[in-house]
């Protein structure tokens, strides 16, 4: 059994400043744990709070509320630079409409963090290169990414959030953008990797077949966790 | 991440839209070129004019008699024969005083062989030498004894040489000046135009009691045409022409009230406006030159501005794959300076060869320093960092949440 808590929220809110005076805030006292090597679907209507869920789970956004523990350590007392730090070595995400650089090569946009890490060229460039080929695409290294099919570049997307080989892999709709076909081979890749390697995998999705890859769910409704448990594949 | 890295990205970003690349550096280019060419062209006529104004001979004076008054018909200045050479050595003996050389001048033809010329015959003394900064070339200046004797000597200037002699070397030849033999003593060295465009170097010295007593006569004995005076220095200018006028006063027994029969013109002033002139000139086109950098500058901070816009979904996953504020700020920074400093370099190479082409095509006077195509270079330098901080400051305090859902 999973005994290390690698992520643990207690009563977190996010209240945006931009908002109403009298909106309910976009996330309300939620407390969540998630151990290492789960794989948790997120799902909810749009509006119910799982972004902004999944924002202050990647360290992009602070919450208004609350304490969110990371490894054990509290990300609300960590400086921008500290935070950057964090996405850079813990985290990796993968983006529903790829968020490649368009005019990048495959091999340097799977490079680019561990150029923000501070690694020397060579071995950024052997690094992207093993990525690449581990999810197959080792002979696309130098195709630019508008070059490519959609599950393409969401293979090197996946590449890139694995290049310094994060505890945990955070992917906002990751089959959004993709067909059917071409989803269940990047929802194959993300359980591999899951099963594999044991990386935590966060997701957030609408589609039930999509969630059914993972082995938690967790549904917000209006800013708070309606229902929290094991995936009931049907 | 190290710097280098950083350089690779923005190279890489300026790579990727090289349209925009270009035309943004094409501001820079013209802006550095042209302060470059028109330092260069406002030197050059700095120079030109200094030159001119130094080949004059510095801190000088004119002392001209004054004027006559005929029947309510005034003769302006220099008719009435009132200076001598006596007041010139008079106040060649003032304390504030370098030199004093009496001028009788007039012009004659002179004929060497073949040739002929007509010239401007100079008649000196040694001190003229001194007052004007005139160089010889060739043999020596006149001396006190050739003045004293009417010697038959003459020094030639460069335009009457050419003219009489050619490329032959005319030391030791005789001329003939109103048909009077001259042994040919000494050369000058040449000086070009003087301010007002006259060529000084078409000119024949000889000394003044020859000019006076053998070739123009001299209807009162013992006066001459004017004085040149030089002072010790810039600074006693104003103090020695006090002193030189209340010398002549007394010496042409002026009662206190009464009107000088002499006048005294200051030629430094003159070419202080000529300098203040020229310089005012060369700052001028230096000013016309920045603004045109200044433009160019505003371009770079306009187009960055777009670029961090356009790209403000990039900066936002540079931000999630872990990329610092700071990098972001250097990507940005970086890219406003690679464009300013290879614009910069681009515009010093192709001003001076615009400075080179005004020279060799269109004759004009420049002077290219180093010093100035470097002090060109280092402003474009920063104006790449001062219009560049802005919109790099701006991509790096964005939210990355914020960032990542622009569209």
């Amino acid at each position: 059994m999973l005994n290390e808590s690698l992520i643990r929220v207690e009563n977190l809110g996010k209240q945006y400043e931009t908002a109403a005076p009298d909106t309910p805030p976009a996330l309300n006292q939620v407390s969540v744990n998630i151990f290492a090597g789960e794989f948790v679907a997120i799902m909810g209507p749009s509006g119910s709070g799982k972004s902004t869920f999944m924002n202050l789970l990647g360290c992009l956004d602070v919450p208004t509320s609350g304490a969110y523990y990371l490894h054990g350590r509290n990300v609300a007392e960590l400086s921008l630079n500290e935070l950057a730090d964090v996405r850079n070595s813990q985290l990796g995400f993968v983006f529903q409409g790829f968020n490649l650089l368009k005019r990048v090569t495959a091999l340097d946009n799977v490079a680019l963090p561990l150029l923000y890490a501070g690694v020397g060229k060579r071995k950024r460039r052997e690094r992207a290169q093993e990525l690449l080929t581990q999810i197959g695409l080792g002979k696309y290294g130098q195709s630019l990414p508008n070059r490519m099919s959609g599950g393409q570049q969401q293979r090197v997307a996946i590449a890139r959030a694995l290049a310094n080989s994060p505890k945990v892999i955070l992917a906002d709709e990751p089959t959004g953008n993709l067909d059917s076909e071409t989803s269940n081979e990047i929802m194959g890749v993300l359980s591999r990797l899951n099963r594999e390697q044991g990386l935590t995998i966060i997701l957030v999705t609408h589609e039930l077949d999509v969630a059914n890859f993972a082995n938690r769910l967790i549904r917000f409704k209006d800013g708070v966790v309606v229902h929290d448990g094991p995936v009931t594949h049907q | 991440m190290n710097p280098f890295a950083n350089l690779g990205e923005a190279w890489r970003a300026l790579g990727a839209n090289r349209m925009r690349t270009a035309l943004t550096m094409l501001g820079m280019i013209i802006g550095v070129s042209a302060v470059v060419l028109m330092l260069a062209i406002g030197e050059g006529a700095k120079q030109s004019v200094n030159r001119s104004v130094q080949s004059m001979g510095s801190n000088l004076f004119i002392v001209m008699s004054g004027s006559t008054s005929a029947g309510g018909l005034r003769g302006g200045s220099g008719s009435a024969p009132t200076v001598t050479i006596n007041d010139a050595e008079a106040i060649g003996k003032l304390p504030l005083i370098a030199a004093s050389a009496p001028v009788s001048s007039g012009n004659a033809q002179v004929i060497q062989g073949a040739n002929n010329w007509s010239t401007q015959i100079t008649g000196v003394t040694p001190e003229y030498f001194t007052a004007r900064s005139w160089v010889m070339q060739q043999g020596d200046i006149l001396s006190q004894t050739d003045v004293r004797n009417a010697a038959r000597n003459a020094i030639l200037g460069q335009t009457v040489i050419k003219n009489l002699f050619g490329d032959d070397n005319p030391v030791g030849k005789t001329i003939r000046i109103k048909n009077l033999p001259f042994v040919v003593s000494g050369t000058l060295e040449p000086k070009g135009q003087s301010l007002d465009g006259r060529d000084q170097d078409d000119t024949v010295l000889v000394p003044i009691t020859t000019a006076q007593s053998k070739l123009f006569g001299n209807p009162y004995p013992g006066t001459v045409r004017f004085i040149s005076v030089q002072a010790k220095s810039a600074e006693v200018m104003d103090e020695a022409e006090e002193d030189m006028k209340q010398l002549l006063r007394q010496r042409h027994r002026i009662q206190p009230g009464a009107e000088d029969d002499f006048s005294v013109r200051n030629l430094a002033a003159a070419a202080q406006t000529a300098s203040a002139a020229a310089q005012a000139m060369s700052m001028m086109l230096g000013a016309i030159g920045s603004i045109s950098l200044l433009v160019g500058g505003i371009g770079i901070m306009n187009i960055m501005l777009v670029s961090v816009t356009e790209r403000t979904r990039e900066i936002g996953v540079r931000m999630a794959i872990g990329a610092r504020r700071w990098d972001i700020l250097l990507q940005f920074l970086l890219e406003a300076v690679m464009i300013s400093v290879i614009g910069g370099l681009i515009g010093v190479a192709l001003g001076a060869w615009g400075a080179y082409g005004a020279a060799m095509g269109l004759g004009m006077e420049v002077e290219l320093s180093g010093r100035a195509m470097l002090v060109a270079f280092a402003v474009a330098a920063a104006i790449g960092i001062f219009f560049g901080l802005y919109p790099a400051r701006r991509a790096a305090s964005l939210r990355p949440v914020e960032a990542l859902r622009y569209e």
